[in-house]
């Protein structure tokens, strides 16, 4: 793709996103928009941290839910009321990156599957705790406040700032991708230790990652709060939440940036629209698709859309000719000789 | 001439295995050095010990008059020791200019947070690192990923981010294994040069004798964990206790 045609589609696209709500004015409809922006949010919060150092966190639900209570125990205990109340949204940016440090501190220990379980263990805690404080509200949960918006158009405004949190979102992502914290994270992801041996400060990055993830995710569930109302035990720290992003990240393309966009993009309106048909009434027909949908992308796409496709267009468009990738001037340097035959891929690309 | 790098009494024990009982070497400031021994005398796990990739049970380790003893292998990095592994570790999904700026960016410090954001901030090492990789002669494949390089091009391009830091020594784990004929004698060539022209200290575990004989000034034996003997390469050569370590006991010999 030339860059013009890159800048086409991608104004496009910004004009589509922004214009939807004129557009479309059905509530049920922007409902879709609504949830499906704070997915792509919490999505590409996922994956400045997991997708960059392949720590596959399932604990995510722990920012969520604590940006969400800290919505609304703040509004609680200070009575705020009205639209003041997003003025509150940094402060959950800042707990969410609290709450990153001691939880990093302890999980980013251990690696891989130690990880993983050492995350949903802190998300069950966190759970527990919700549910048996009595300033969280306990088992009921909290209310949020009474926002004084008409009913026929409320979804709009929740949908440009769920918007913008996933713009910003998006905007520290590619940031980080093209700077020299993003390039140490990717050393993690291939070799820690080596990376360590090379004055990589691997504690210190990770937890910096972990932390930014945190705080978006904590902004976005805050966010997601307003918009339903309330905030229980069980939907703030909510274990299908986790396997809903990195289902996400993984059917859209691990590690990119686009990818766990284009997963939240698919998956969410697709979860929404399932629910919301009588004959799977009770939604747990969705939940099994998506289990369905996660076997056949671990699978066959086990890398995700976004980079097979790119793949597959490089090997149509390269067809019958040698690949992009230089691996055909490939030889030992200096001798010039095809001595290093382990390299000659050809036109497999 | 003084020992730039010292291993003094260097015990590790496995389990019951002891991989290094008392390893004593020393590597003069400005030579190239080898350390032979057949497979399972410690040569690999005496470099993690230097590097900070294992601690000693018992023992210590000089650079210059600085005990390294049990520092972390990065603290050991910036001291100035570079090292390769026998197993190249390089970032596969990286390209190879990325896995040099990895290299490089130990070198300077952050002045703040925003600028760990900032691209700018190694322009100047992209140029230092491209002229690394013309170096060892894999500059064409800078924007390739890693992965995709042939095993002694990784070889290659993990010396070169060694490189990077200026370190005054480099410990090479068996530079020339698994690589072709041309490309050993590429890798000796580069060796050299260093050597001669910016006096880096170079340590090699090698097994094959003719790349170790045609480099290394001195030469020591590593047997059963143990340092048996050291000196240049024609007195190590012939060597008995070498030659049994080596090859083994005569068979006649043992049979009598």
């Amino acid at each position: 793709m030339t860059p013009l045609l890159k800048g086409t589609a991608l104004i496009a696209l910004i004009a589509i996103v922004v214009a939807f709500p004129q557009v479309v004015t059905n509530p049920s409809v922007t409902n879709y928009g609504v949830l499906a922006m704070i997915f792509v949010t919490a999505a590409s919060a996922w994956n400045i941290f997991s997708g960059n150092t392949g720590y596959i966190s399932l604990g995510q639900a722990v920012f969520y839910g604590s940006g969400a209570y800290t919505m609304g125990i703040a509004a609680r205990d200070w009575n705020i009321t009205g639209d003041t109340v997003f003025a509150l949204l940094p402060l959950c940016a800042a707990v969410g990156a609290l709450v990153a440090v001691p939880f990093g501190l302890i999980a980013l220990r251990v690696r891989r599957h130690t990880f993983i379980v050492i995350t949903i263990a802190v998300f069950f805690i966190f759970q527990l705790m919700a549910t048996n404080f009595s300033f969280t509200g306990g088992s009921s949960g909290l209310d949020s406040p009474f926002l004084n918006w008409p009913a026929a158009s409320y979804n709009t405004p929740f949908y440009y700032i769920a918007l913008a949190c996933a713009a910003g979102t998006i905007a520290i992502a590619w940031l980080i991708r093209r700077s020299r914290f993003g390039l140490q994270l990717r050393a993690i992801r291939d070799d820690e230790d080596r990376a360590r041996g090379l004055g990589v400060k691997a504690m210190r990055v990770k937890l910096s990652a972990f932390a930014i993830s945190g705080a978006a995710t904590a902004v976005i569930g805050a966010v997601w709060f307003f918009y339903i109302n309330q905030v229980e035990p069980q939907t703030g720290f909510d274990p299908l939440f986790d396997l809903t992003l990195v289902l996400m990240a993984f059917l859209g393309g691990y590690g990119s940036i686009t990818g766990p966009v284009l997963g939240a993009l698919i998956i969410e309106p697709l979860t929404l629209w399932l629910n919301s048909q009588p004959q799977f009434s009770g939604g747990s027909l969705s939940e099994i698709l998506l289990g369905a949908v996660f076997l056949v992308t671990v699978l066959f796409l086990p890398r995700g859309i976004i980079p097979t496709g790119g793949e597959l267009i490089t090997k149509l468009r390269t067809r019958g000719r040698p690949a992009v990738i230089p691996a055909t001037t490939f030889g030992p340097p200096a001798a010039g000789t095809a001595s290093t035959p382990s390299v000659s891929s050809g036109g497999a690309r | 001439m003084t020992a730039l790098l010292r291993t003094d009494g260097v015990m590790k024990a496995y389990g019951g295995v002891q991989a290094l009982n008392g390893a004593t070497i020393s590597v003069e400031e400005g030579t190239v050095a080898g350390l032979i021994g057949p497979n399972g005398s410690g040569k690999t796990t005496l470099f993690n010990v230097i590097t900070g990739y294992q601690r000693p049970d018992a023992g210590a380790v000089w650079f210059g008059d600085k005990a390294i003893t049990n520092l972390p292998p990065d603290k050991v990095f910036a001291a100035g020791i570079g090292r390769t592994f026998q197993l190249t570790r390089i970032f596969a999904r990286l390209t190879v200019l990325e896995n040099m700026l990895i290299a490089a960016q130990g070198r300077d410090k952050p002045k703040n947070l925003l600028s760990w954001f900032g691209r700018d901030a190694w322009t100047h090492h992209r140029r230092h690192a491209l002229d690394l990789l013309a170096f060892v002669g894999i500059e064409r494949h800078a924007d390739v990923l890693a992965g995709s390089l042939s095993y002694g091009q990784r070889k290659l391009l993990e010396l070169a981010y060694v490189l990077v830091a200026d370190p005054a020594v480099i410990l090479l784990d068996e530079p020339a294994g698994g690589v072709n004929p041309t490309l050993i004698n590429h890798i000796a060539d580069r060796i050299r040069q260093l050597n001669t022209e910016q006096g880096t200290t170079f340590l090699l575990v090698e097994h094959n004798m003719e790349f170790v004989m045609g480099l290394c000034s001195t030469i020591t034996v590593l047997e059963s964990g143990k340092d048996v003997v050291s000196g240049p390469p024609d007195i190590v050569r012939t060597d008995k206790r070498v030659l049994d370590a080596y090859l083994g006991v005569d068979l006649e010999e043992e049979a009598r």
